[in-house]
């Protein structure tokens, strides 16, 4: 008998051993989910290079975390909320994933955010412009991490105005992005003594550019503004081209551009262009050597989503492992607890609307003299401190700051 | 200055013909289109697939042989042309009595193929090719400035148009080829290779995707997704001339993209569904089309 007591309280004793254990990490395995646009036009700026770097996140924590393996799994967004809003739901409801990285097209992220604040899981978003996903679309479920619109507008459109670029033709890619992008580059021009002589939204993506570049040449403005990404920059800045816009005398600010399209544009075509960015392979010896490991298995250097991807799957894992648990609301809180000092980030923190604050860089695109080989492609001008560059939690409409 | 609806008469005759430049693509394409379809009944979903590869082809055989652009202009679409009579002859061929939409599934599912490959090989970023020496630079009209190369477009696509009419409905060749289609058992007893004559108008139809690829791959990115994003247009196109309707397809072309371009102009955020506006439109009231004859 006493034997079978003993016996039993052992066996209740490690039954209660074991669901703690399970409480703490959900199936005792950390589930993350990349979602991104895999094939379409947003595929090169995070696409399978993007699940690379979580890949590499993941090894260099060793594949697991208290005991628990972590598994990843991915699908292509086709830059549909619907497929994202569907992917996701299953993701959350069916395969149980605790976490969704990549997130690229606003619309994308905007849909797939709303979901995970239904269910409690957490997004940390890379890919995603719009600075609304921080501001009226904040939820205390996601974490946005690499840039957003208003550092973009804050870096290049300040710049070009006080070079004496006063007069703007705004350019807008027409969905979520473009919209924020368009909004936070006319206040800039505005509060800095522009003005705003036309705003044209065109479908996304559009083939064609000649006609927006014939409005914008005959609009008189002193610069032509491209609120858009992916090919439709890159389309539109070679039509500019074959137009004589610059010769012409106005000033093509492209206000997001990427490594990757750079690349594709080459230094001939894209030299001198001032753009904002969140980081660059070559800014300093820790993004120069991650990214040299990030070569050798993808054969590019990465694009500032693509090291963003890493640093924010290593600091969410960090978290998961301090927290003792994978539940959304106590990692998100120990992730905001803990500064980011790492290859993408010195000194970067989250803040309560789930903006990660880091320095953000004006560069310029180097000249084909300048240029040693085809990824030597920027240089930086000018460092914007994090505090200047994202918008002030005082101007926030987020619901999670009380303002 | 001149105004119409608070936009200058100068801004508008440069969207015109801006809007004629874009619809000389649409013509080139829904031709092949339906050329395709009015000959062999074949609702060919790869044809933005092949427009793409004739660009694509254009900017690898430059990279890698230095083949110029006057050479890639034959060479490209020839190329392609031998792929569309291959992809014809090996599958085509063995659903060929089949409905039409066993040939729409086959072709859209190739596309997807040929698609999904080269975006592995080449991403989506776009590869750059360098607009021929001849036609760097352009003309300032007074109301816009018109570099050469567009112009080298319009007139290049209006001349192989008006060739392809001319051959299909005024030659010998042309009278075989729609003869073929009408009876083919008999054309055969006439001692006429009908399945040979087939196979070479697939190619045919392809071949002209490919040059308007060509055509295409100096002045837009060039990357394995640019066929996608037109192809639904072309079709629209060419429903609305009336499908394989010859000549309805190189009006219409040119006409929707005089549409489009103004819808640019007026109300730009609307130029991506107005050709389908028209579409609707035109089908409620002339279910067969602008140029298709009544069934």
């Amino acid at each position: 008998m006493k034997i079978m007591k003993k016996l039993l309280s052992a066996a209740i004793a490690s039954a209660l051993i074991a669901t703690t254990a399970q409480a703490a990490i959900s199936d005792n395995e950390i589930r993350i989910g990349y979602l991104a646009d895999m094939s379409g036009t947003y595929r090169d700026l995070a696409g399978p290079n993007g699940l690379v770097a979580l890949q590499m996140a993941v090894e260099d924590v060793g594949g697991q975390v208290n005991g628990a393996n972590i598994r990843v799994v991915s699908a292509d967004d086709r830059n549909s909320p619907d497929v994202a809003s569907s992917t996701v739901r299953q993701w959350v409801e069916n395969d149980g994933v605790d976490m969704v990285a990549g997130l690229v097209a606003s619309s994308v992220t905007i849909a797939a955010t709303r979901i995970l604040e239904q269910s409690n899981r957490l997004g940390i978003v890379s890919g995603s412009a719009a600075s609304s996903i921080t501001n009226e679309h904040c939820t205390p479920n996601h974490i946005h991490y690499v840039y957003d619109t208003y550092p973009l507008a804050n870096g290049t459109a300040q710049a070009v105005v006080q070079e004496g670029g006063d007069s703007w033709f705004i350019l807008t890619a027409d969905y979520a992005f473009g919209h924020a992008l368009e909004g936070d580059v006319e206040k800039v021009v505005t509060a800095n003594g522009g003005t705003i002589v036309q705003k044209v939204r065109h479908p996304f993506p559009t083939g064609d550019f000649s006609s927006f570049i014939l409005q914008a040449q005959s609009s008189g403005a002193k610069v032509v503004a491209l609120a858009n990404a992916g090919s439709d920059t890159t389309n539109a800045i070679t039509t500019a081209g074959e137009f004589g816009l610059t010769q012409s005398g106005q000033t093509l600010a492209a206000l997001l551009l990427f490594l990757t399209d750079v690349h594709a544009l080459g230094v001939q075509a894209a030299q001198g262009i001032q753009l904002t960015t969140g980081w660059y392979w070559d800014m300093d010896d820790d993004a120069r050597a991650w990214s040299d490991r990030f070569m050798q298995r993808t054969g590019v250097r990465p694009t500032m989503v693509h090291a963003g991807i890493y640093s924010s799957t290593v600091h969410y894992l960090n978290a998961v492992k301090e927290a003792g648990t994978d539940e959304a609301q106590a990692v998100r809180q120990q992730m905001m607890n803990t500064p980011i000092n790492d290859m993408f980030a010195k000194g970067g923190y989250i803040r309560e609307d789930g903006r990660m604050v880091h320095d953000m860089y004006l560069a310029q695109v180097k000249t084909p003299a300048e240029s040693k080989d085809e990824w030597d492609l920027y240089k930086i001008v000018r460092t914007i401190p994090g505090d200047e560059a994202y918008r002030p939690l005082s101007e926030s409409q987020c619901k999670l700051v009380n303002n | 200055m001149s105004m119409i609806f608070g936009v200058p008469i100068a801004v508008l005759s440069g969207q015109l013909l801006l809007g004629l430049i874009n619809g000389a693509f649409y013509a080139l394409l829904s031709l092949g289109l339906a050329v395709i379809f009015g000959l062999l009944k074949i609702i060919n979903f790869a044809h933005g697939a092949f427009y793409m590869l004739g660009a694509l082809c254009t900017v690898v055989l430059f990279n890698t042989l230095g083949v110029n652009y006057w050479v890639a202009l034959i060479l490209a679409p020839l190329i392609v042309g031998v792929l569309g009579v291959l992809i014809e002859f090996f599958l085509l061929r063995k659903i060929a009595n089949e409905d039409h939409i066993y040939s729409l599934l086959l072709t859209f599912g190739l596309a997807l193929v040929i698609q999904g490959v080269l975006t592995n090989i080449y991403g989506v970023s776009g590869l750059r090719y360098p607009i021929p020496e001849v036609f760097r630079g352009g003309v300032n009209l007074g109301f816009m400035f018109l570099p050469y190369y567009r112009a080298w477009v319009i007139v290049a696509a209006l001349v192989v148009c008006i060739g392809t009419w001319f051959m299909i409905e005024k030659t010998k060749l042309g009278s075989y080829l729609r003869a073929g289609t009408e009876n083919s058992q008999l054309m055969q007893a006439f001692g006429i290779n009908v399945p040979l004559l087939v196979s070479l108008t697939y190619g045919f139809g392809v071949m002209l995707a490919a040059f308007a690829g060509v055509l295409a791959a100096p002045i837009y990115s060039v990357t394995p997704v640019m066929g996608a994003n037109i192809l639904i247009i072309v079709f629209a196109v060419v429903v609305i001339g009336g499908m394989g309707s010859i000549l309805g397809a190189v009006i219409t072309g040119l006409a929707m993209g005089i549409i489009e371009g103004l819808t640019k102009v007026f109300y730009p955020e609307a130029s991506s569904t107005v050709i389908f506006l028209v579409m609707v439109l035109v089908l409620l009231v002339r279910p067969s089309g602008l140029f298709g004859k009544e069934a």
